[in-house]
């Protein structure tokens, strides 16, 4: 166990140093999400008023397709000198470096949304009402847009096309994600009435099983 | 003892038999060149070696360790030096090394101690320890690749084209390094186009083309 939790903080926290030498989340994917929440504004033509009803889609869907770029982003690392096969070689468990490099996308994701929560207050007007579900729901929903995203991203590494198809079999998967931090987020805004908590319950849920599969089905897709 | 034991070794890649039957014997302290065209199975001979790709048919065994039952105990023992550096661009070359010497098990103070050695021994600059990989010269990245393979002390080296897109000094320490390995008894398996340059390495040139050793000769 111990082994285990030492190679996982190492896998994350390499991750995460590259990630903040290379700049790429505050210099590429953080403008990106919030030009996505400007853009809809523009492409929603809408008052203040319909954008605050509308922030939790509009604000769950920025994080997803930024997410798509912290996943490839993720997948490069390992595959651009074939540092993967060295990390087969040197033992790490496939588990301990799935759930290594899931924790290093979950922190660059809740950064990100630590900034879209300034976004949509600032562009949008949204108000919290329910700090509380607002900071769990956002956790949970990162935990498992991470986890979910490692294991799509090792399934699509191996293909020639992978940046390409990693949105077409990410994405579908993520609905209900998306769905539930929806609901979860405007139950936490007070926009409609929604019962948060459960849909955070459904987002844990959703979690876990994506984890545990994640954890035992890394292995096998990392493998020639 | 025999460091690498094949017995009718086969390797399928889908359907295409990568290897079609190998018979290969190398015993510790050896160097042994592979030579042969692209595509011939020098590098398949090198990962199925490494415990990297499966045995499909035939036996055999790897430093006492069987490659059916018992890859990831031959990956802990093995080093391989493929066509690529396997750093970490963004990182520095300390770094680098220091990474993998913690990724093969070792705790903090001794990989840091590993990887200064292993810094000495690869002759790799200081003034350049702290800059990220991606600023280092091909030779550079190819002597930190090899000091952060040093780190885990592998008593089988499988080393892939170990000269290409090297100068003159950058051969002659991967030479030179090779000879180190071996007079500390380690064994080293390389593939090559460069046969000049391996044969005079290696007294044993083995010739692989069509998935199948054609030659193997001691000169």
């Amino acid at each position: 166990m111990n082994q285990f939790m030492h190679d996982l903080l190492l896998v994350a926290k390499k991750d995460l140093r590259i990630e903040i030498r290379s700049r790429v989340i505050i210099n590429q994917v953080v403008p990106f999400a919030l030009l996505v929440l400007v853009l809809f504004g523009f492409a929603l033509d809408a008052d203040q008023k319909t954008l605050r009803v509308f922030s939790p889609g509009l604000f769950w869907v920025a994080v997803l397709l930024s997410l798509l770029l912290a996943i490839q982003r993720s997948v490069s690392l390992e595959t651009a000198n074939d540092s993967l096969t060295g990390l087969k070689l040197a033992g790490l468990s496939p588990a301990a470096i799935f759930f290594g490099k899931s924790i290093a996308i979950f922190t660059q994701i809740v950064f990100l949304e630590l900034l879209l929560t300034g976004g949509i207050i600032i562009f949008y007007g949204s108000v919290i009402e329910d700090p509380a579900l607002w900071v769990v729901a956002g956790l949970v929903t990162a935990l498992a847009v991470s986890v979910t995203g490692t294991l799509y991203g090792a399934l699509a590494s191996g293909l020639e096309v992978r940046e390409t198809l990693l949105p077409i079999l990410l994405l579908p998967v993520l609905a209900p994600v998306l769905i539930g931090a929806t609901k979860a987020y405007s139950g936490a805004l007070g926009e409609t009435i929604s019962n948060g908590w459960q849909w955070t319950g459904l987002l844990s849920l959703f979690a876990l099983i994506a984890a545990t599969l994640g954890s035992l089905a890394y292995g096998v897709l990392v493998e020639e | 003892m025999d460091v690498i034991e094949l017995r009718g070794a086969m390797v399928f890649l889908g359907r295409f038999p990568a290897l079609a039957g190998v018979n290969l014997t190398v015993e510790s302290g050896e160097i042994v060149a592979l030579q042969g065209a692209n595509g011939a199975g020098k590098t398949t001979l090198l990962k199925l070696c490494a415990g990297l790709l499966p045995l499909g048919s035939g036996s055999g065994k790897v430093l006492g360790h069987d490659l059916f039952t018992e890859q990831q105990s031959i990956r802990r023992s093995v080093a391989m030096l493929g066509h690529t550096s396997g750093l970490y661009e963004d990182l520095t070359a300390r770094e680098n090394i220091i990474f993998w010497a913690q990724a093969s098990g070792l705790d903090k103070s001794t990989a840091h101690e590993r990887a200064e050695n292993a810094i000495k021994r690869m002759g790799v600059e200081e003034r350049l320890l702290n800059l990220p990989v991606s600023r280092l010269s091909a030779g550079q990245k190819r002597r930190t690749s090899l000091a952060s393979l040093t780190v885990r002390r592998p008593e089988l080296w499988l080393l892939d084209e170990p000269h290409s897109g090297l100068d003159q000094d950058g051969r002659e320490a991967i030479d030179s390094f090779i000879k180190e390995v071996v007079s500390v008894g380690g064994t080293v398996l390389i593939a090559s186009h460069e046969l000049d340059r391996v044969s005079s390495l290696s007294p044993r040139v083995i010739t692989v083309a069509g998935g199948i050793i054609l030659e193997d000769e001691d000169q």
